[in-house]
């Protein structure tokens, strides 16, 4: 059609006019490009502060994760013949779950018990005690799969003799 | 009741550095006086052991005999015809033993023995075997001389597992599963680890055991041969493998596994290594050990609260409490005779060796030790050992069934525990 073709002529004519105006009316600068060679850089490192600083920030985090599980220690401990975990134990093993959120090791969870009683029903209770610690930790958040539950029954004291003194540090959990 | 005084009797030093020293702290009212006469010797040398002072060592720690002393003895006669009854009479002794060892390297042990007051031999006899179990043939003597005075087979050719722990603290223990006769003469090392090796237990045979060990840094149940030393692992499964008890009948095998969620009692075929799980209760069920007829378990369960005994029939899988004595109750086995029951029981924080009658329903505390467990009945039925403390070690010690003879077994060195009494057995 004859008279689109004019008016699309005219129209792309317009536009180049248009468009080399706008060009034309961008009027020439004094040299700029060391000021926006200093703007770039500033920009690049507000950018690097930054991410140091948040790196910095989740090193201390961690730093702070791990000296809480380094104060908390690794061993937990037991009323007699009893798995319950005690409030001390809960406050323990949640320094670790803290941790453990971060990271993807895994742990072995050796249980233990005091001489008395029959060594394969300690055994057993030993492994009570893993047991609970492990599904403590899993349902915060810490999955059963990345620990095993051992037990060493009456067969691995830490403090040989008898009495409550001695006894009472040999019913434990050791986190590894 | 008067007691028997304290007597020390000092076994003679074997290799072994865990081997067993023996002190009897109780034996019976009137014991029967009977003289063991040094035996006559004939072979090579010197003897290569003193028999009659074997035999009078297995007599006098049965409780029930009064050795006379050698240097009381106004006599030595080897033969019948040496035999002075008026030398034995004028000290009341009872009975007289005397005998003969010869050979080389096959050894023939003959004894006589003679009622003093009947002036007449009531019992003859000879046992032969290979000259490194001479120890053996003077047990098997021992055993017909029991016999022929109480009535009761003799145990005294026996022997026995144990486990010897050196304890170290911040270092690594050492463990070895040890094997020693009934009276622990010739201790020798099994097996030997820096893991804890328990729960040691004997096939009827008397020639393979099983026991549990952690070598593989998780416990697992091992079979062992006696004979060639061989060793099978027999279970590699997550959490507890435990409490290994073979059948009356050798074929099978009790344990304790966790596998599927907590500790059960399965049962294993030895020849097919199939397992066939006995209970299904989320408590602890451990410490299987088997009825004599083979049809039934007896164990240990807390699922009333607190450890007791429960006997389940294998086939229904019917299951009953059978401990209805003292607030905690373990690790039971039954005498050979169906009815005596042996367990662990704990009252007011101490832990003894009781005794059940399961067709009386009486129980009987036996022992004054307070930390007591692992009991062990002899294969007659008439003695039992356990593992307790004294001091700070750990020790084993014996007493017979009703409770009136004790005697204490320390090692010279280290700590033992977990001691298995052979069934009879068959060669020495």
């Amino acid at each position: 059609m004859k008279r689109f073709t004019v008016a699309g002529k005219a129209l792309s004519v317009i536009f180049a006019v248009l468009w080399m105006v706008g060009c034309a009316t961008t009027t020439p600068e004094p040299d700029t490009s060391q000021a926006d060679a200093d703007r770039a850089a500033a920009t690049q490192a507000a950018a690097d502060a930054k991410r140091d600083a948040a790196m910095a920030a989740e090193k201390k985090a961690q730093k702070a994760l791990e000296d809480a599980v380094a104060a908390a220690g690794n061993v937990v401990y037991f009323d007699f013949d009893k798995s319950t975990l005690t409030v001390v134990t809960r406050r323990t093993l949640d320094a670790h779950i803290a941790l453990l959120k971060t990271n993807k090791d895994s742990l072995r969870l050796e249980g233990h018990t005091d001489e008395r009683g029959t060594r394969e029903y300690n055994m057993a209770l030993g492994e009570r005690r893993a047991k609970a610690v492990k599904d403590y930790m899993s349902v915060k958040g810490v999955s059963g799969y990345r620990g095993e539950a051992v037990s060493y029954g009456e067969e691995r004291p830490v403090a040989l003799g008898s009495g409550e003194s001695n006894w009472s540090q040999n019913r434990r959990v050791e986190i590894k | 009741m008067k007691r028997c005084l304290v007597l020390i009797i000092l076994l003679l030093a074997s290799q072994a550095r865990a081997e067993l020293v023996i002190e009897i702290t109780q034996g019976r009212d009137n014991p029967t006086s009977i003289a063991v006469v040094p035996f006559a010797w004939s072979g090579w040398g010197s003897a290569p052991e003193d028999v009659a002072d074997v035999i009078q060592a297995d007599l006098q720690r049965s409780g029930q005999f009064a050795p006379v002393a050698r240097e009381d003895m106004l006599g030595l006669p080897t033969r019948e015809a040496e035999v002075y009854y008026r030398d034995w009479r004028t000290t009341n002794v009872e009975y007289l033993l005397i005998g003969r060892v010869s050979g080389g390297s096959t050894m023939t042990v003959e004894y006589e023995l003679f009622d003093v007051y009947k002036q007449e031999r009531v019992l003859q006899g000879e046992a032969t075997g290979p000259a490194e179990d001479l120890r053996m043939l003077a047990h098997r003597a021992s055993d017909k001389v029991y016999q022929q005075l109480t009535g009761i087979r003799g145990a005294f050719a026996t022997r026995i597992l144990y486990v010897a722990v050196t304890q170290r603290v911040n270092a690594l223990s050492t463990f070895r599963l040890m094997l020693a006769d009934a009276d622990g003469g010739r201790a020798e090392t099994i097996y030997e680890s820096n893991q804890p090796i328990l729960s040691p237990n004997w096939a009827p045979d008397g020639k393979t055991i099983a026991y549990v060990s952690f070598e593989t840094t998780r416990p697992a149940i091992y079979w062992h041969s006696l004979e060639t030393g061989a060793r099978a692992q027999l279970t590699n499964f997550k959490g507890l493998n435990g409490a290994p008890a073979f059948s009356p009948d050798g074929n099978s095998m009790a344990m304790v596994l966790s596998k599927d969620g907590n500790p059960d009692i399965y049962i294993m075929d030895l020849g097919t290594r199939e397992l066939k799980r006995i209970t299904r209760h989320y408590a602890i069920d451990t410490e299987p050990a088997w009825m004599p007829d083979g049809r039934s378990l007896i164990f240990t369960s807390d699922r009333g609260g607190r450890p007791q005994i429960y006997q389940v029939d294998i086939l229904s899988g019917q299951t009953e409490r059978l401990t209805y004595h003292g607030p905690w109750n373990a690790r039971a086995s039954i005498a050979a005779d169906g009815r005596t029951m042996v367990m662990v029981q704990q009252a007011d924080g101490q832990f003894h060796i009781a005794i059940q009658d399961l067709v009386q329903d009486r129980v009987q505390i036996v022992t004054s030790t307070t930390l007591d467990e692992s009991p062990s009945v002899a294969p007659n039925g008439s003695m039992l050992l356990y593992a307790t403390k004294y001091g700070e070690r750990g020790i084993l010690a014996a007493v017979s069934v009703d409770g009136g003879v004790k005697f204490r077994l320390p090692s010279r060195e280290g700590d033992v525990r977990e001691p298995a009494w052979s069934p009879y057995l068959d060669n020495p």
